[in-house]
């Protein structure tokens, strides 16, 4: 009996795929799969070691797992508000760049390059050692507690990582379209809002996406300011189990828990780097 | 030396700008050790880094499939997971369970620090390496092998040096980023630049004055670090390659 074809959608209509990234994809889940079969004798080889009376490995990463996952969270809110912060800035602040005031490029410039040389773990004690912990705007009192401080430390090397990013896809927009927009009668305000930035969009997303990653994968350095996130967790639930063979395992887990997050963020950007057709 | 004790003890005084490492030798000699520190965390970091990066990037053209596939989750695991929660892994927990040799940990925190941050950046090294390769013209190895040279040869007469004029603005872009990346060594009491200015401040009460110090401190060390890097790029570049 002959196999019916698949139904297989009309080749023609699909947008053009390239096949490395579909073989590189297929690849992953299959050495990913063989991963987690290889790790699976070490869990029940861990949990065959724990000592007697004691919960298992696996078992006591389930019970912590919901305390995980608060903090992880809050890890994620951190890292989504710092984005917003910093992409919102830090598009004003690539935008001031390539003004045709020079005062206005050069002192831009200057900040951009401050914050990106700046350390991102300095930029975070600056901000939450030398902000009030609250502000007066007339007669209210708007407390800031030590993430939010955070979140603006965060959002500092973002903004100048943001600004570099969108300066970037403009300068990388040939100069004709700004001749032709010109010799259209566009000003050049439309020609920045009508022509310019709509071709940069393409380019600016997957850095913008890296930048992303970078900055989530930076939020566990407010643990080391006092707030109650993933990692801070984690290493309190340590404290509280007080068990050695609990290090690695604990450590781990929360490895993959970024990985998890980080990961698809990765091959999206590279995914969609190879679509666009640029790289870098 | 007594005029620069006497301008920050007067600064002190009429201006309450409190510096104390410009007037206290013991500041002073604390500061410059963090200092010293954080310029060999960083050298070692960079030299064991592009080590990792050109032994991985070797082993991916290796044609055991199974080696290929580790160095490639090697480099997904470093590159997608935060640094500060490797640290913690490498020292905590691989450090808290092996065995004590005299009543010490074999690896000290700084060496934890250095193994950590090195394979953390090797991971971006090889990528970077493995896209300089690429950007290499296939036909330039195949000239080499049809002269005769061993794979060995290949990569390290003909290739590295190409590769290593392709890839430089991108291998500085990651050195840059390690070395900003240092700072997380303070996580772990290693003393470097900001684990001694956290000290100083504590001792002295004049963090508005230390955090300046310490946010120009790296500020200045790594704008050196750009513009040296930038200018030795222009001179490595290649006639003709790329934009």
């Amino acid at each position: 009996m002959s196999r019916p074809p698949s139904p297989r959608p009309f080749p023609v209509l699909l947008p053009v795929r390239p096949p490395a990234a579909i073989a590189a994809r297929w690849g992953d889940c299959r050495t990913a799969t063989i991963l987690a079969l290889a790790s699976a004798p070490l869990l029940l080889m861990g949990e065959a070691l724990a000592a007697p009376g004691e919960a298992g490995i696996v078992a006591t990463l389930w019970k912590w797992t919901p305390v995980m996952a608060s903090g992880f969270v809050l890890n994620l809110w951190i890292s989504v508000l710092a984005m917003a912060i910093g992409t919102a800035s830090g598009a004003v602040l690539g935008l001031m760049q390539v003004s045709l005031l020079a005062p206005v490029r050069g002192g831009s410039w200057l900040v951009t390059q401050f914050f990106r040389n700046a350390p991102w773990l300095v930029l975070l004690f600056y901000c939450i050692l030398l902000m009030p912990f609250e502000i007066r705007l007339g007669g209210v009192v708007i407390p800031l507690p030590a993430w939010i401080k955070a979140v603006v430390g965060l959002a500092l090397p973002v903004m100048a990582n943001v600004a570099e990013v969108v300066r970037g896809a403009i300068q990388s927009i040939p100069t004709g379209q700004w001749d032709g927009a010109k010799a259209l009668g566009l000003t050049r305000l439309q020609t920045m809002g009508l022509v310019i930035l709509p071709q940069c969009l393409k380019r600016m997303l997957p850095p913008w996406m890296n930048v992303y990653a970078i900055l989530t994968m930076a939020t566990p350095l407010v643990s080391i300011v006092g707030v109650q996130e993933a990692m801070n967790l984690t290493r309190a639930a340590l404290n509280a189990e007080s068990r050695p063979d609990l290090l690695i395992p604990m450590y781990l887990y929360l490895l993959v828990w970024f990985f998890l997050y980080c990961f698809p963020i990765a091959r999206a950007t590279l995914w969609l780097e190879r679509r666009y057709g640029v790289a870098g | 030396m007594d005029t620069v004790a006497a301008f920050f003890k007067w600064l002190k005084a009429a201006h309450g700008i409190n510096l104390t490492i410009g007037y206290d030798a013991f500041d002073r000699a604390r500061f410059l050790g963090g200092l010293l520190a954080t310029v060999e965390l960083s050298a070692l970091c960079i030299l064991f880094s592009v080590a990792i990066g050109l032994a991985g990037v070797w082993l991916q053209g290796a044609r055991n499939k199974w080696l290929r596939g580790a160095v490639y989750w090697y480099i997904q695991f470093f590159r997608n997971t935060p640094p500060l929660v490797q640290l913690y892994f490498f020292y905590f927990a691989v450090g808290g369970v092996l065995p004590r040799i005299d009543g010490g940990p074999p690896i000290g925190n700084f060496a934890w620090a250095v193994i950590t941050l090195s394979f953390f950046a090797g991971a971006f090294n090889v990528e970077i390496f493995r896209s300089g390769i690429e950007a290499v013209p296939r036909t330039m190895g195949e000239a080499a092998e049809a002269l005769g040279l061993t794979r060995a040869k290949i990569f390290f007469l003909i290739l590295l040096p190409l590769v290593f004029r392709i890839c430089l603005p991108a291998l500085n872009n990651n050195l840059v980023n390690l070395v900003k990346t240092t700072t997380l060594a303070y996580a772990i009491a290693v003393p470097e630049l900001l684990y001694v200015a956290a000290q100083i401040w504590s001792d002295e009460n004049n963090v508005r004055e230390m955090m300046n110090v310490l946010l120009v401190t790296y500020v200045a060390i790594v704008g050196v670090l750009v513009h040296a890097m930038s200018r030795w790029e222009r001179a490595m570049r290649l006639p003709g390659f790329g934009q």
